[in-house]
């Protein structure tokens, strides 16, 4: 239990500070982040990082080419290829993806994910295949991620397999090479954060609005070290696909991982996918994943509590997914930034032609982006065009929305969804990453603003010298009708 | 992978804080399926305007500062995983990178490549840049062995931590991979112990 005396406080950032307790393990429950890295530890030994067993690989085109080309110079074979899942999505076309890939480079890496996928017997869900899409939707649509799995995939947004209660996390490719010739990976046990967010959303407010609220408060950098679990009431009151977008950006915090524990929310989303266990091995799993929570008294590194009804529609106006506010707020002076962190400040606001002290309210917007592994999900489709049904976007905007998959592309035709779309003008593309990271030709571009459902607004990100606002799908389907930031709330 | 000599160099300083991956190499040059290369598009959009020119106020473009040590503000290498930021760091010509705060996938991404992260006080990083704007040719030494970080000029040094395993993987530039295989009949034997079917 925590003794009050104890709390030692850090400060991390002037604004903000982090309690922390000492700890006395050893009488300690565990936190599900324990319970999950204890049940994959396959050696642990003193002055080494521990061997942890990884259940599930995903792979993409942009990552894993040199981890192949590394197996074969070692001779070496994928250990457990039936535990490695590959797509096409980072590099891909977003329209006309049944015509050859045009861009040399593009085609050349999708054409060699197919190829070492053939060569080493690696499930690929291509372009063409009806489960193809983003990394991060398709393992969660598929029933693949599972609570209590150890996920990877050299992407830093496997973080949102947590949203399951896995221990999902991004890794680079000498790990790739790693985890494909080992099913393992050397880890130093991470240091553990519980975030809770109690209360009710107001309205208009959603998921994104709490991850980008949260982040605001860490900084960028105040997760860095840790594995994040979620908890709290406003956190259990979200759908899967919200819980998917608070745990897809606590890598924004620099948080290793983020993870929620498993409840009936998620077991229902999980029942009846393609891949999901049935029948006896059903209910084995639910009440295996029944366990899955951190136990009461569980000892965090680190503890912080926010309450959401202090959460609004939140907007990005810098050059990191920290320097967010709620849409009606100003932007906080450079005067109040610490000294040696001044010039970095100034630099992001002058890139996005942002005075400090003024709204971010009512600034004029050239593009929308709706999509990326934040928020392309089927639901993220709904709330738009709920939002937007009726309603034409502005003259001044052009509206990109990216599914997330075929199969939400596929959902979101069945239910008509598309025609609302097209009525108002907004583009429905296929399914890639696009204009989350601009690798393919969906580019922002130089000087011209974007909001964004994607999850970085760092310089160039979108496209050389683009200007990126991160907010949530109702917040850019709102700038999309209106042409500039508006408060969201105002219109519903 | 290469061994990791001690070092004494010059520093190239870029005071910037949250120096995000997507700086170091902007995702548009991760088309590549090979590990070299990279080093011409490190800092692309810093260092050259938008008709190729390099950008004669980046420090990378100014021959007063050169090295095998680049030092920069707190969070370095924040965002995307992209290992392909540890290799264009590498293939430029880095060995060091000095911070007072690493991202944790960078971090573990250049130890893999044989680049050193080293983590120091902000106070200490502040007088590495201050050493280096009063004189350009002021040298940082760099002991792995003794996990020493020696301003040259000054004297004053700082003793950094890391992993003992990462640091003899460095010294004798083995990779996890080599260490992981000796354990194979390990990772089978866990293998069935495990009891979800499903899982797989």
């Amino acid at each position: 239990m925590r003794n009050e005396d104890e709390i030692t406080t850090i400060v991390i950032h002037p604004h903000f500070e982090i309690t922390t307790y000492i700890e006395e393990r050893e009488k300690m429950g565990k936190t599900l982040v324990e319970k999950i890295w204890d049940a994959h530890v396959v050696k642990q030994q003193e002055g080494f990082p521990d061997m942890l067993y990884i259940d599930t690989h995903l792979i993409h085109e942009v990552t894993s080419p040199q981890a192949f080309d590394g197996l074969r110079k070692r001779g070496l074979p994928v250990l457990r290829p039936k535990q490695t899942v590959a797509t096409a999505d980072h590099n891909v076309p977003t329209l006309n993806q049944h015509l050859p890939i045009k861009e040399e480079l593009s085609r050349y890496q999708v054409d060699m994910l197919t190829k070492n996928c053939k060569e080493f017997g690696v499930e690929l869900y291509g372009l063409g295949h009806p489960y193809q899409g983003i990394v991060h939707v398709i393992g969660p649509e598929l029933g693949i991620t599972l609570p209590g799995k150890t996920m990877v995939c050299g992407d830093s947004h496997t973080s949102t397999h947590g949203a399951f209660g896995a221990i999902a996390f991004g890794i680079g490719t000498s790990q790739v090479e790693q985890v494909f010739a080992t099913q393992c990976l050397l880890l130093q046990k991470p240091k553990t954060m519980k975030i809770e967010v109690n209360g009710e959303l107001g309205k208009g407010v959603g998921a994104k609005d709490i991850i980008l609220y949260v982040i605001s408060k860490t900084t960028a950098a105040g997760g860095t070290g840790y594995f994040v679990e979620f908890a709290g009431s406003a956190i259990r009151s979200l759908s899967m696909e919200g819980r998917m977008t608070v745990c897809n950006m606590s890598i924004e915090m620099g948080a290793r991982g983020g993870l929620i524990a498993p409840d009936q929310t998620t077991f229902d989303y999980i029942q009846g996918r393609e891949f999901a266990p049935t029948g006896e091995e059903w209910d084995n799993a639910v009440s295996y994943w029944s366990t899955l929570y951190s136990d009461d008294n569980a000892n965090f590194d680190a503890v912080l509590t926010f309450d959401a009804a202090d959460i609004q529609p939140m907007i990005t106006y810098g050059t990191n997914p920290g320097m967010g506010i709620g849409v009606t707020e100003i932007i906080p002076t450079t005067v109040s930034q610490p000294d040696n962190e001044r010039p970095s400040y100034q630099k992001a606001l002058d890139y996005m032609g942002f005075q400090d002290g003024e709204q971010v309210l009512n600034k004029p917007v050239d593009y929308v982006f709706i999509g990326s592994c934040t928020n392309s999900r089927i639901e993220d489709l709904r709330q738009v065009a709920d939002f937007i049904k009726g309603k034409q976007k502005a003259d001044s905007v052009e509206v990109w929305i990216v599914p997330g998959s075929k199969q939400v592309e596929a959902q979101a035709k069945q239910e008509g969804i598309d025609k609302i779309f097209e009525a108002a003008g907004f583009q429905l593309r296929e399914p890639g990453c696009s204009a989350c990271l601009g690798m393919n030709e969906d580019k922002i571009p130089a000087g011209k603003y974007c909001v964004s459902t994607s999850n970085r607004n760092f310089e160039g990100r979108q496209g050389p010298n683009a200007r990126t606002m991160l907010v949530s799908p109702l917040t850019a389907a709102a700038a999309a009708i209106t042409g500039k930031v508006v408060d969201v709330r105002e219109l519903i | 992978m290469k061994k990791f000599e001690k070092l004494t160099s010059t520093v190239v300083p870029l005071p910037i804080e949250n120096i995000d991956t997507d700086q170091i190499i902007p995702a548009r040059f991760l088309k590549a399926t090979t590990r070299d290369g990279f080093g011409d598009n490190l800092f692309r959009d810093w260092r050259y305007d938008s008709n190729n020119q390099p950008k004669s106020d980046f420090v990378m473009n100014n021959p007063t500062y050169s090295g095998k040590v680049l030092v920069a503000g707190k969070n370095f290498g924040c965002g995307s995983s992209r290992e392909h930021a540890a290799w264009a760091i590498q293939d430029y010509g880095f060995d060091v990178v000095i911070s007072s705060f690493f991202a944790d996938i960078f971090k573990g991404n250049a130890l893999n490549n044989g680049v050193l992260p080293i983590t120091v006080p902000e106070e200490f990083l502040e007088k590495i840049f201050a050493a280096v704007f009063a004189d350009a040719t002021a040298k940082i030494e760099v002991d792995l062995e003794a996990q020493k970080v020696i301003i040259a000029a000054t004297g004053e040094s700082f003793e950094f931590e890391i992993n003992p395993y990462k640091k003899s993987c460095l010294i004798n530039g083995y990779d996890d991979i080599d260490f992981i295989l000796s354990h194979s009949d390990q990772i089978q034997d866990f293998e069935k112990t495990r009891p979800f079917s499903y899982y797989s």
